[in-house]
Protein backbone atom coordinates (compact mmCIF):
# COMPACT_ATOMS: atom_id res chain seq x y z
CA UNK A 1 0.00 0.00 0.00
CA UNK A 2 1.28 3.26 -1.07
CA UNK A 3 2.51 5.21 2.50
CA UNK A 4 2.57 8.88 2.08
CA UNK A 5 3.08 9.60 6.06
CA UNK A 6 5.71 12.39 6.67
CA UNK A 7 7.00 14.36 9.72
CA UNK A 8 6.50 18.33 9.06
CA UNK A 9 9.78 18.44 9.22
CA UNK A 10 10.38 16.05 6.29
CA UNK A 11 7.41 18.10 4.62
CA UNK A 12 9.36 21.26 4.92
CA UNK A 13 13.03 19.58 3.64
CA UNK A 14 11.22 19.03 0.46
CA UNK A 15 11.29 22.59 -0.14
CA UNK A 16 13.51 24.97 -1.18
CA UNK A 17 14.54 28.69 -1.25
CA UNK A 18 13.18 30.27 -4.55
CA UNK A 19 10.28 28.52 -4.18
CA UNK A 20 6.58 29.48 -5.11
CA UNK A 21 4.52 27.89 -2.15
CA UNK A 22 0.69 28.12 -1.89
CA UNK A 23 -1.27 27.82 1.08
CA UNK A 24 -4.59 26.63 1.68
CA UNK A 25 -7.62 28.09 3.91
CA UNK A 26 -9.01 31.55 3.94
CA UNK A 27 -7.83 34.68 6.57
CA UNK A 28 -7.82 33.43 9.70
CA UNK A 29 -9.79 30.08 8.51
CA UNK A 30 -8.57 26.36 7.90
CA UNK A 31 -4.66 27.47 7.43
CA UNK A 32 -2.12 24.67 7.59
CA UNK A 33 -0.19 26.83 10.43
CA UNK A 34 1.66 24.01 11.90
CA UNK A 35 3.87 23.77 8.03
CA UNK A 36 3.83 27.23 8.42
CA UNK A 37 5.47 27.23 11.90
CA UNK A 38 7.87 24.50 10.70
CA UNK A 39 8.98 26.54 7.62
CA UNK A 40 9.33 29.44 10.27
CA UNK A 41 11.38 26.83 12.17
CA UNK A 42 14.47 26.55 9.06
CA UNK A 43 16.62 28.40 7.21
CA UNK A 44 14.22 28.90 3.94
CA UNK A 45 14.00 32.40 1.96
CA UNK A 46 13.15 34.19 -1.12
CA UNK A 47 9.89 32.29 -1.31
CA UNK A 48 6.83 33.25 -3.33
CA UNK A 49 4.02 33.03 -0.97
CA UNK A 50 0.19 32.52 -2.59
CA UNK A 51 -2.37 32.59 -0.48
CA UNK A 52 -5.63 34.10 0.73
CA UNK A 53 -3.91 35.25 3.28
CA UNK A 54 -4.16 35.43 7.03
CA UNK A 55 -1.35 34.70 9.70
CA UNK A 56 0.33 32.57 7.51
CA UNK A 57 1.18 35.44 5.70
CA UNK A 58 1.55 38.00 8.31
CA UNK A 59 4.46 35.48 10.55
CA UNK A 60 6.28 34.60 7.26
CA UNK A 61 6.41 38.27 5.67
CA UNK A 62 7.24 39.55 9.72
CA UNK A 63 9.91 36.42 9.45
CA UNK A 64 11.37 37.70 6.30
CA UNK A 65 11.23 34.79 4.51
CA UNK A 66 8.75 36.22 1.58
CA UNK A 67 10.34 37.70 -1.45
CA UNK A 68 7.14 37.94 -3.32
CA UNK A 69 3.43 37.69 -2.38
CA UNK A 70 0.43 37.04 -4.91
CA UNK A 71 -2.84 37.96 -2.38
CA UNK A 72 -6.17 39.72 -2.81
CA UNK A 73 -6.63 40.31 0.81
CA UNK A 74 -4.37 39.40 4.37
CA UNK A 75 -6.51 39.54 7.11
CA UNK A 76 -7.89 37.79 10.91
CA UNK A 77 -11.34 39.17 9.85
CA UNK A 78 -12.09 40.53 13.48
CA UNK A 79 -9.01 41.79 13.32
CA UNK A 80 -9.57 43.17 9.51
CA UNK A 81 -6.28 44.80 8.67
CA UNK A 82 -3.12 41.93 9.54
CA UNK A 83 -0.46 43.87 11.06
CA UNK A 84 2.99 41.99 10.57
CA UNK A 85 1.62 42.18 7.07
CA UNK A 86 0.76 45.59 6.60
CA UNK A 87 4.61 46.64 8.67
CA UNK A 88 6.23 44.42 5.69
CA UNK A 89 4.30 46.56 2.98
CA UNK A 90 4.64 49.91 4.28
CA UNK A 91 8.47 49.24 4.87
CA UNK A 92 8.57 48.29 0.71
CA UNK A 93 10.19 44.78 2.09
CA UNK A 94 8.14 42.35 -0.35
CA UNK A 95 7.16 42.64 -3.97
CA UNK A 96 3.47 42.12 -4.63
CA UNK A 97 0.91 40.93 -7.38
CA UNK A 98 -1.84 42.06 -5.83
CA UNK A 99 -5.31 40.38 -7.65
CA UNK A 100 -9.01 39.71 -6.80
CA UNK A 101 -9.98 37.35 -5.24
CA UNK A 102 -12.13 35.52 -7.94
CA UNK A 103 -8.90 36.55 -10.50
CA UNK A 104 -6.76 34.35 -7.50
CA UNK A 105 -8.89 31.54 -7.93
CA UNK A 106 -9.04 31.72 -11.76
CA UNK A 107 -5.49 31.58 -11.68
CA UNK A 108 -5.31 28.62 -9.81
CA UNK A 109 -7.26 26.93 -11.84
CA UNK A 110 -5.50 27.78 -15.29
CA UNK A 111 -2.49 26.40 -13.37
CA UNK A 112 -4.67 23.25 -12.61
CA UNK A 113 -5.34 22.61 -16.18
CA UNK A 114 -1.91 23.41 -17.64
CA UNK A 115 -2.91 26.93 -19.62
CA UNK A 116 -0.71 29.73 -19.71
CA UNK A 117 -3.52 32.10 -18.55
CA UNK A 118 -7.42 31.92 -18.51
CA UNK A 119 -9.48 34.87 -19.80
CA UNK A 120 -11.85 36.90 -17.60
CA UNK A 121 -13.50 40.72 -17.33
CA UNK A 122 -12.29 41.09 -13.80
CA UNK A 123 -9.41 43.76 -13.68
CA UNK A 124 -10.50 45.47 -16.63
CA UNK A 125 -11.57 49.45 -15.21
CA UNK A 126 -9.42 48.71 -12.35
CA UNK A 127 -5.62 49.72 -11.47
CA UNK A 128 -5.30 45.77 -11.01
CA UNK A 129 -4.20 44.85 -14.72
CA UNK A 130 -1.49 47.60 -14.55
CA UNK A 131 -0.13 47.81 -11.73
CA UNK A 132 -0.04 43.75 -12.01
CA UNK A 133 1.52 43.88 -15.24
CA UNK A 134 -1.43 41.54 -16.26
CA UNK A 135 -1.80 41.49 -20.04
CA UNK A 136 -5.20 41.37 -22.63
CA UNK A 137 -6.56 39.12 -25.40
CA UNK A 138 -8.80 39.24 -27.85
CA UNK A 139 -11.52 36.79 -28.29
CA UNK A 140 -11.04 35.26 -31.61
CA UNK A 141 -15.55 35.19 -32.15
CA UNK A 142 -17.23 37.55 -33.43
CA UNK A 143 -17.54 39.47 -30.69
CA UNK A 144 -14.02 40.45 -30.24
CA UNK A 145 -14.27 41.10 -26.55
CA UNK A 146 -11.10 42.19 -24.65
CA UNK A 147 -10.34 40.28 -21.95
CA UNK A 148 -7.67 40.48 -19.16
CA UNK A 149 -5.46 37.10 -19.17
CA UNK A 150 -5.14 35.82 -15.92
CA UNK A 151 -2.10 33.83 -15.91
CA UNK A 152 -1.28 30.71 -14.73
CA UNK A 153 -0.61 30.41 -10.66
CA UNK A 154 2.07 27.60 -10.59
CA UNK A 155 3.06 26.29 -7.42
CA UNK A 156 5.73 24.87 -6.67
CA UNK A 157 4.05 23.09 -3.11
CA UNK A 158 0.34 23.47 -1.77
CA UNK A 159 0.32 23.40 1.95
CA UNK A 160 -3.11 22.16 3.27
CA UNK A 161 -4.88 21.84 6.55
CA UNK A 162 -7.31 18.63 6.14
CA UNK A 163 -10.02 17.19 8.37
CA UNK A 164 -8.64 13.39 7.54
CA UNK A 165 -6.64 11.86 5.64
CA UNK A 166 -5.35 7.90 5.15
CA UNK A 167 -1.62 7.13 4.41
CA UNK A 168 -2.13 6.85 0.92
CA UNK A 169 -3.41 10.71 0.97
CA UNK A 170 -7.28 10.61 0.63
CA UNK A 171 -8.32 13.35 2.05
CA UNK A 172 -11.52 14.25 3.87
CA UNK A 173 -12.56 17.96 4.05
CA UNK A 174 -15.18 19.43 6.08
CA UNK A 175 -17.13 21.78 7.97
CA UNK A 176 -19.15 24.52 5.98
CA UNK A 177 -16.86 26.28 2.95
CA UNK A 178 -13.19 24.62 2.14
CA UNK A 179 -12.87 27.47 0.04
CA UNK A 180 -10.04 27.01 -2.87
CA UNK A 181 -8.09 24.32 -0.75
CA UNK A 182 -8.99 21.62 -3.95
CA UNK A 183 -7.17 24.08 -6.29
CA UNK A 184 -4.05 24.86 -4.27
CA UNK A 185 -3.87 20.71 -4.67
CA UNK A 186 -4.46 20.90 -8.15
CA UNK A 187 -2.24 23.94 -9.02
CA UNK A 188 0.99 22.55 -7.49
CA UNK A 189 3.74 20.03 -7.92
CA UNK A 190 3.62 18.63 -4.91
CA UNK A 191 0.55 18.82 -2.33
CA UNK A 192 1.77 17.96 1.39
CA UNK A 193 -1.46 17.57 4.09
CA UNK A 194 -1.44 17.89 7.24
CA UNK A 195 -4.69 16.63 8.95
CA UNK A 196 -6.88 16.41 12.10
CA UNK A 197 -7.11 12.64 12.38
CA UNK A 198 -4.90 10.30 10.14
CA UNK A 199 -6.12 6.78 9.57
CA UNK A 200 -4.65 3.72 7.67
CA UNK A 201 -7.41 3.51 5.26
CA UNK A 202 -9.79 5.22 4.79
CA UNK A 203 -12.26 2.89 3.28
CA UNK A 204 -12.46 0.83 6.58
CA UNK A 205 -13.34 4.00 8.46
CA UNK A 206 -15.68 6.10 6.86
CA UNK A 207 -16.68 4.99 3.85
CA UNK A 208 -20.33 6.79 4.14
CA UNK A 209 -18.25 10.12 3.32
CA UNK A 210 -16.30 9.54 0.42
CA UNK A 211 -17.77 12.79 -1.08
CA UNK A 212 -15.78 14.57 1.47
CA UNK A 213 -12.85 13.56 -0.80
CA UNK A 214 -12.68 17.32 -2.62
CA UNK A 215 -9.57 16.46 -4.39
CA UNK A 216 -8.05 12.98 -5.17
CA UNK A 217 -4.57 11.17 -3.81
CA UNK A 218 -3.15 11.79 -6.97
CA UNK A 219 -2.41 15.40 -6.04
CA UNK A 220 -1.47 14.85 -2.50
CA UNK A 221 1.97 14.11 -2.12
CA UNK A 222 3.00 14.02 2.17
CA UNK A 223 0.27 13.49 4.60
CA UNK A 224 1.10 14.30 7.91
CA UNK A 225 -1.51 13.80 11.33
CA UNK A 226 -1.16 17.45 13.61
CA UNK A 227 -4.46 17.78 15.86
CA UNK A 228 -4.80 20.91 16.36
CA UNK A 229 -2.35 22.00 13.63
CA UNK A 230 -4.60 25.01 11.79
CA UNK A 231 -4.00 27.41 15.39
CA UNK A 232 -4.82 29.88 15.68
CA UNK A 233 -6.72 29.57 12.81
CA UNK A 234 -10.28 27.82 12.87
CA UNK A 235 -10.68 24.10 11.87
CA UNK A 236 -14.60 23.75 11.54
CA UNK A 237 -16.28 21.73 12.70
CA UNK A 238 -13.01 20.03 15.39
CA UNK A 239 -12.38 23.76 16.72
CA UNK A 240 -13.33 27.81 16.29
CA UNK A 241 -10.04 30.52 15.70
CA UNK A 242 -8.57 32.14 19.01
CA UNK A 243 -9.35 35.72 18.37
CA UNK A 244 -7.37 35.86 22.01
CA UNK A 245 -3.89 34.13 20.41
CA UNK A 246 -5.00 36.58 17.24
CA UNK A 247 -5.22 39.47 19.58
CA UNK A 248 -1.80 39.11 21.51
CA UNK A 249 -0.18 38.74 17.86
CA UNK A 250 -1.37 41.92 16.69
CA UNK A 251 -0.39 43.46 19.67
CA UNK A 252 3.05 42.09 19.01
CA UNK A 253 2.97 44.05 16.15
CA UNK A 254 2.56 47.21 17.69
CA UNK A 255 4.70 46.54 20.98
CA UNK A 256 7.72 45.46 20.84
CA UNK A 257 7.03 45.60 16.97
CA UNK A 258 9.94 43.17 16.46
CA UNK A 259 9.13 39.81 15.38
CA UNK A 260 12.74 38.14 16.17
CA UNK A 261 11.84 39.56 20.15
CA UNK A 262 8.16 37.24 19.82
CA UNK A 263 8.38 34.82 17.45
CA UNK A 264 9.65 32.16 19.99
CA UNK A 265 5.90 33.33 21.44
CA UNK A 266 3.90 32.42 18.24
CA UNK A 267 6.28 29.93 16.61
CA UNK A 268 8.21 27.67 19.21
CA UNK A 269 10.93 25.93 19.27
CA UNK A 270 9.31 22.26 18.40
CA UNK A 271 5.38 21.83 17.50
CA UNK A 272 4.90 20.24 21.03
CA UNK A 273 6.32 23.14 23.00
CA UNK A 274 3.93 25.36 20.60
CA UNK A 275 1.11 23.44 21.75
CA UNK A 276 2.33 22.92 25.10
CA UNK A 277 2.00 26.91 25.45
CA UNK A 278 -1.24 27.81 24.45
CA UNK A 279 -2.68 24.59 27.04
CA UNK A 280 -2.37 21.54 24.52
CA UNK A 281 -4.68 20.28 22.06
CA UNK A 282 -7.44 19.81 24.10
CA UNK A 283 -7.44 23.51 24.61
CA UNK A 284 -7.61 23.97 21.01
CA UNK A 285 -10.33 21.26 20.83
CA UNK A 286 -12.37 23.59 23.37
CA UNK A 287 -12.38 26.92 21.52
CA UNK A 288 -15.96 27.60 20.50
CA UNK A 289 -17.03 27.98 16.60
CA UNK A 290 -16.89 31.70 15.61
CA UNK A 291 -20.95 32.88 15.30
CA UNK A 292 -21.52 35.53 12.42
CA UNK B 1 -41.30 56.16 21.90
CA UNK B 2 -37.81 57.03 21.76
CA UNK B 3 -36.27 59.14 18.62
CA UNK B 4 -35.33 57.14 15.48
CA UNK B 5 -31.83 57.25 15.16
CA UNK B 6 -29.92 58.50 12.18
CA UNK B 7 -28.86 54.88 12.25
CA UNK B 8 -32.19 53.57 11.54
CA UNK B 9 -32.77 56.30 9.21
CA UNK B 10 -29.79 55.19 7.10
CA UNK B 11 -30.56 51.75 7.58
CA UNK B 12 -34.28 51.84 6.39
CA UNK B 13 -32.67 54.28 3.57
CA UNK B 14 -30.28 51.65 2.51
CA UNK B 15 -32.88 48.75 2.70
CA UNK B 16 -34.37 50.86 -0.38
CA UNK B 17 -31.52 49.69 -2.55
CA UNK B 18 -32.92 46.48 -2.46
CA UNK B 19 -36.04 46.99 -3.62
CA UNK B 20 -37.41 44.94 -6.77
CA UNK B 21 -33.61 43.30 -7.53
CA UNK B 22 -35.34 39.86 -7.79
CA UNK B 23 -34.08 36.32 -6.72
CA UNK B 24 -30.33 37.64 -6.29
CA UNK B 25 -27.69 37.55 -3.29
CA UNK B 26 -28.40 40.46 -0.77
CA UNK B 27 -24.84 40.92 0.80
CA UNK B 28 -24.73 43.73 3.19
CA UNK B 29 -21.16 44.04 4.95
CA UNK B 30 -20.97 45.86 7.96
CA UNK B 31 -23.95 46.35 10.46
CA UNK B 32 -26.32 48.58 8.46
CA UNK B 33 -25.68 47.10 5.23
CA UNK B 34 -26.62 44.15 6.81
CA UNK B 35 -29.67 45.17 8.45
CA UNK B 36 -30.76 47.07 5.21
CA UNK B 37 -31.08 43.80 3.09
CA UNK B 38 -32.13 41.93 5.97
CA UNK B 39 -34.96 44.40 6.49
CA UNK B 40 -35.82 44.72 2.77
CA UNK B 41 -36.20 40.41 2.58
CA UNK B 42 -38.64 40.51 5.65
CA UNK B 43 -40.64 43.72 4.23
CA UNK B 44 -40.87 44.60 0.59
CA UNK B 45 -38.46 41.70 -0.95
CA UNK B 46 -38.82 38.01 0.48
CA UNK B 47 -37.72 37.16 -2.94
CA UNK B 48 -34.05 38.46 -1.46
CA UNK B 49 -31.59 35.29 -1.01
CA UNK B 50 -28.43 36.05 1.69
CA UNK B 51 -25.99 34.33 3.68
CA UNK B 52 -25.76 34.05 7.66
CA UNK B 53 -22.57 35.56 6.91
CA UNK B 54 -20.63 32.58 6.47
CA UNK B 55 -21.45 29.59 3.63
CA UNK B 56 -25.23 29.26 4.25
CA UNK B 57 -28.09 30.66 2.81
CA UNK B 58 -31.05 31.27 4.91
CA UNK B 59 -34.03 32.64 4.40
CA UNK B 60 -34.73 34.22 7.79
CA UNK B 61 -31.95 37.07 8.20
CA UNK B 62 -29.61 36.06 10.97
CA UNK B 63 -29.52 38.54 13.84
CA UNK B 64 -26.07 40.56 14.81
CA UNK B 65 -24.28 39.65 17.43
CA UNK B 66 -23.54 36.85 19.75
CA UNK B 67 -26.30 34.37 20.37
CA UNK B 68 -27.23 30.28 20.23
CA UNK B 69 -25.31 28.83 17.13
CA UNK B 70 -27.98 26.61 16.45
CA UNK B 71 -30.23 29.73 15.61
CA UNK B 72 -29.10 29.66 12.22
CA UNK B 73 -31.19 27.59 9.73
CA UNK B 74 -30.05 26.76 6.46
CA UNK B 75 -31.91 26.66 3.24
CA UNK B 76 -29.05 26.68 0.78
CA UNK B 77 -25.56 26.12 0.27
CA UNK B 78 -23.23 29.14 -0.79
CA UNK B 79 -19.65 28.84 0.27
CA UNK B 80 -16.60 30.69 -0.92
CA UNK B 81 -15.58 28.19 -3.43
CA UNK B 82 -18.80 28.72 -5.16
CA UNK B 83 -19.23 32.16 -4.72
CA UNK B 84 -17.97 33.01 -8.00
CA UNK B 85 -19.41 30.62 -10.24
CA UNK B 86 -23.09 31.23 -8.34
CA UNK B 87 -23.27 34.70 -7.39
CA UNK B 88 -20.71 37.27 -8.50
CA UNK B 89 -19.59 35.94 -12.32
CA UNK B 90 -23.42 35.39 -13.36
CA UNK B 91 -24.54 38.89 -11.78
CA UNK B 92 -26.68 37.10 -9.14
CA UNK B 93 -25.75 39.50 -6.55
CA UNK B 94 -26.15 43.15 -4.99
CA UNK B 95 -23.36 44.14 -2.57
CA UNK B 96 -23.66 47.01 -0.28
CA UNK B 97 -20.00 47.95 1.13
CA UNK B 98 -18.16 50.62 2.65
CA UNK B 99 -14.67 51.48 0.57
CA UNK B 100 -12.12 53.18 2.03
CA UNK B 101 -12.38 56.13 -0.60
CA UNK B 102 -15.10 56.64 -3.33
CA UNK B 103 -14.94 59.22 -6.25
CA UNK B 104 -16.61 61.40 -9.03
CA UNK B 105 -16.76 58.32 -11.09
CA UNK B 106 -17.87 56.23 -8.48
CA UNK B 107 -14.59 54.64 -8.35
CA UNK B 108 -13.67 52.85 -4.91
CA UNK B 109 -10.63 51.92 -3.13
CA UNK B 110 -9.57 49.66 -0.16
CA UNK B 111 -6.37 48.39 -0.87
CA UNK B 112 -3.79 51.02 0.12
CA UNK B 113 -3.57 55.13 0.88
CA UNK B 114 -0.53 57.14 -0.46
CA UNK B 115 3.27 55.78 -1.44
CA UNK B 116 3.00 53.40 -3.99
CA UNK B 117 1.99 49.64 -5.20
CA UNK B 118 5.54 48.42 -4.12
CA UNK B 119 5.59 50.55 -0.83
CA UNK B 120 1.89 52.30 0.21
CA UNK B 121 1.68 54.57 2.87
CA UNK B 122 -0.80 52.90 4.77
CA UNK B 123 -1.64 49.28 3.71
CA UNK B 124 -5.32 48.42 4.20
CA UNK B 125 -7.37 45.34 2.75
CA UNK B 126 -6.15 44.56 -0.28
CA UNK B 127 -8.93 44.93 -3.23
CA UNK B 128 -10.34 41.90 -2.09
CA UNK B 129 -13.32 40.88 -4.28
CA UNK B 130 -14.45 44.71 -5.75
CA UNK B 131 -12.49 43.88 -9.09
CA UNK B 132 -14.60 41.47 -9.99
CA UNK B 133 -18.34 42.53 -8.21
CA UNK B 134 -17.92 45.97 -9.91
CA UNK B 135 -17.77 44.44 -13.49
CA UNK B 136 -20.11 42.09 -12.81
CA UNK B 137 -23.32 42.58 -10.39
CA UNK B 138 -24.78 45.69 -8.74
CA UNK B 139 -22.92 47.72 -6.30
CA UNK B 140 -24.37 50.06 -3.66
CA UNK B 141 -22.22 51.90 -0.56
CA UNK B 142 -22.81 53.02 2.95
CA UNK B 143 -20.56 55.77 4.66
CA UNK B 144 -20.96 56.54 8.43
CA UNK B 145 -18.92 59.56 8.20
CA UNK B 146 -19.28 61.61 5.23
CA UNK B 147 -16.68 63.80 4.56
CA UNK B 148 -13.95 65.14 1.87
CA UNK B 149 -11.14 61.99 2.90
CA UNK B 150 -13.70 59.52 2.07
CA UNK B 151 -15.52 61.55 -1.23
CA UNK B 152 -12.36 62.23 -2.28
CA UNK B 153 -11.57 65.12 -5.28
CA UNK B 154 -9.40 64.00 -8.01
CA UNK B 155 -9.32 59.74 -7.97
CA UNK B 156 -9.06 56.91 -5.52
CA UNK B 157 -5.20 56.45 -4.95
CA UNK B 158 -5.92 52.84 -6.07
CA UNK B 159 -8.81 51.97 -8.13
CA UNK B 160 -10.19 48.58 -7.12
CA UNK B 161 -13.72 48.76 -8.16
CA UNK B 162 -14.87 49.99 -11.72
CA UNK B 163 -16.34 53.50 -12.21
CA UNK B 164 -17.68 55.35 -14.78
CA UNK B 165 -14.31 56.84 -15.75
CA UNK B 166 -13.56 56.42 -19.60
CA UNK B 167 -10.43 56.95 -18.96
CA UNK B 168 -9.99 53.68 -17.43
CA UNK B 169 -12.36 51.66 -19.86
CA UNK B 170 -9.37 49.67 -22.18
CA UNK B 171 -11.30 49.18 -25.45
CA UNK B 172 -13.21 46.66 -26.27
CA UNK B 173 -14.01 45.60 -22.68
CA UNK B 174 -17.49 44.64 -21.72
CA UNK B 175 -18.26 46.80 -19.11
CA UNK B 176 -22.61 46.31 -19.19
CA UNK B 177 -22.59 45.11 -15.95
CA UNK B 178 -21.08 47.46 -14.04
CA UNK B 179 -24.37 49.12 -11.89
CA UNK B 180 -23.47 51.27 -9.33
CA UNK B 181 -26.72 52.20 -7.94
CA UNK B 182 -27.00 54.00 -4.15
CA UNK B 183 -24.69 55.69 -1.80
CA UNK B 184 -26.25 56.33 1.47
CA UNK B 185 -24.21 58.07 3.94
CA UNK B 186 -24.61 60.01 7.55
CA UNK B 187 -25.62 63.27 5.25
CA UNK B 188 -28.00 62.16 2.55
CA UNK B 189 -28.71 59.56 -0.43
CA UNK B 190 -27.36 59.73 -3.77
CA UNK B 191 -27.43 57.97 -6.82
CA UNK B 192 -25.46 58.05 -10.05
CA UNK B 193 -28.16 59.54 -11.88
CA UNK B 194 -26.32 63.07 -13.03
CA UNK B 195 -24.97 63.47 -16.80
CA UNK B 196 -22.89 60.46 -17.82
CA UNK B 197 -23.25 58.47 -14.61
CA UNK B 198 -22.35 61.76 -12.43
CA UNK B 199 -23.06 61.44 -8.57
CA UNK B 200 -26.23 63.24 -7.28
CA UNK B 201 -28.02 64.10 -4.32
CA UNK B 202 -31.71 62.30 -4.29
CA UNK B 203 -32.69 63.18 -0.66
CA UNK B 204 -31.24 64.61 2.37
CA UNK B 205 -31.75 63.50 5.43
CA UNK B 206 -33.74 65.39 7.78
CA UNK B 207 -31.94 69.00 8.83
CA UNK B 208 -29.20 68.62 5.98
CA UNK B 209 -28.57 70.87 3.43
CA UNK B 210 -27.36 70.52 0.09
CA UNK B 211 -24.84 72.84 0.92
CA UNK B 212 -23.41 71.20 3.92
CA UNK B 213 -23.60 67.61 1.53
CA UNK B 214 -21.38 69.62 -0.96
CA UNK B 215 -19.07 71.04 1.98
CA UNK B 216 -17.79 67.26 3.06
CA UNK B 217 -17.61 66.01 -0.56
CA UNK B 218 -14.42 66.63 -2.93
CA UNK B 219 -15.75 66.93 -6.00
CA UNK B 220 -18.85 68.95 -7.66
CA UNK B 221 -22.32 66.87 -6.67
CA UNK B 222 -25.51 67.19 -8.72
CA UNK B 223 -28.52 67.99 -7.47
CA UNK B 224 -32.05 65.65 -7.88
CA UNK B 225 -35.41 66.21 -6.66
CA UNK B 226 -33.96 66.77 -3.19
CA UNK B 227 -36.33 65.45 -1.18
CA UNK B 228 -36.23 64.60 2.48
CA UNK B 229 -35.09 61.36 3.05
CA UNK B 230 -37.88 58.90 5.21
CA UNK B 231 -38.19 57.93 8.43
CA UNK B 232 -38.78 54.35 8.92
CA UNK B 233 -42.02 53.95 10.44
CA UNK B 234 -42.57 51.55 13.86
CA UNK B 235 -42.90 47.95 11.33
CA UNK B 236 -39.59 48.66 9.72
CA UNK B 237 -38.14 50.19 13.75
CA UNK B 238 -39.71 46.88 15.20
CA UNK B 239 -38.10 44.38 12.71
CA UNK B 240 -34.47 46.71 13.04
CA UNK B 241 -34.67 45.86 16.65
CA UNK B 242 -35.09 42.47 16.39
CA UNK B 243 -32.51 42.27 14.11
CA UNK B 244 -29.74 44.06 16.14
CA UNK B 245 -30.78 42.74 19.89
CA UNK B 246 -27.19 44.06 21.50
CA UNK B 247 -28.12 47.69 19.44
CA UNK B 248 -24.75 47.78 17.71
CA UNK B 249 -26.20 50.13 15.32
CA UNK B 250 -25.94 52.60 17.80
CA UNK B 251 -21.90 52.58 17.43
CA UNK B 252 -22.19 53.07 13.58
CA UNK B 253 -22.36 56.37 13.39
CA UNK B 254 -20.24 58.78 15.90
CA UNK B 255 -22.30 59.97 19.02
CA UNK B 256 -25.70 57.83 17.97
CA UNK B 257 -27.73 61.37 17.02
CA UNK B 258 -30.73 61.26 16.03
CA UNK B 259 -32.63 61.10 12.72
CA UNK B 260 -33.21 64.57 12.37
CA UNK B 261 -30.18 67.01 12.26
CA UNK B 262 -30.63 69.49 15.43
Amino acid sequence: MLDKRMTAADIVGQLSDGMTIGIGGWGPRRKPMALVREILRSDLKDLTVVAYGGADVGMLCAAGKVKKLVFAFVSLDAIPLEPWFRKAREAGQIEVLELDEGMFQWGLKAAAFGLPFLPTRVGLGTDLAELGGLKTVQSPYADGETLVAMPALKLDVALIHANRSDWRGNVHLFGPDSYYDEWFAKAAAKTYVSCEELVDRMEDHYPDQAHFNIFERCFVSGVVEIPGGAHPSSMPPAYGWDMKAFKAYADAAREPGDWSAVADRFVGATEEAYLESIGGKEAVAALPLPIF
Amino acid sequence: MTEVSLAELCIFACSEAFRNNGEIIATGVGPVPRLAASLAKLTHSPELMMTDGEAYLVEQPVPLGPRKYDDRKAAGHLPFSRFFDAAVWTGRRHAMVTPTQLDRFGQINLSYLGGTYDKPKTQMLGVRGFPGNTIYHANSFFFPAHTARTFVPGEVDMVSGVGYNPAKRVAGGNYSGVDLRMIVTNLCVMDFGGKDNAIRVVSLHPGVTFEQVQEATGFPLEKGDLGETALPGKEALDIIASLDPHNIRASVIKDNPPARRA
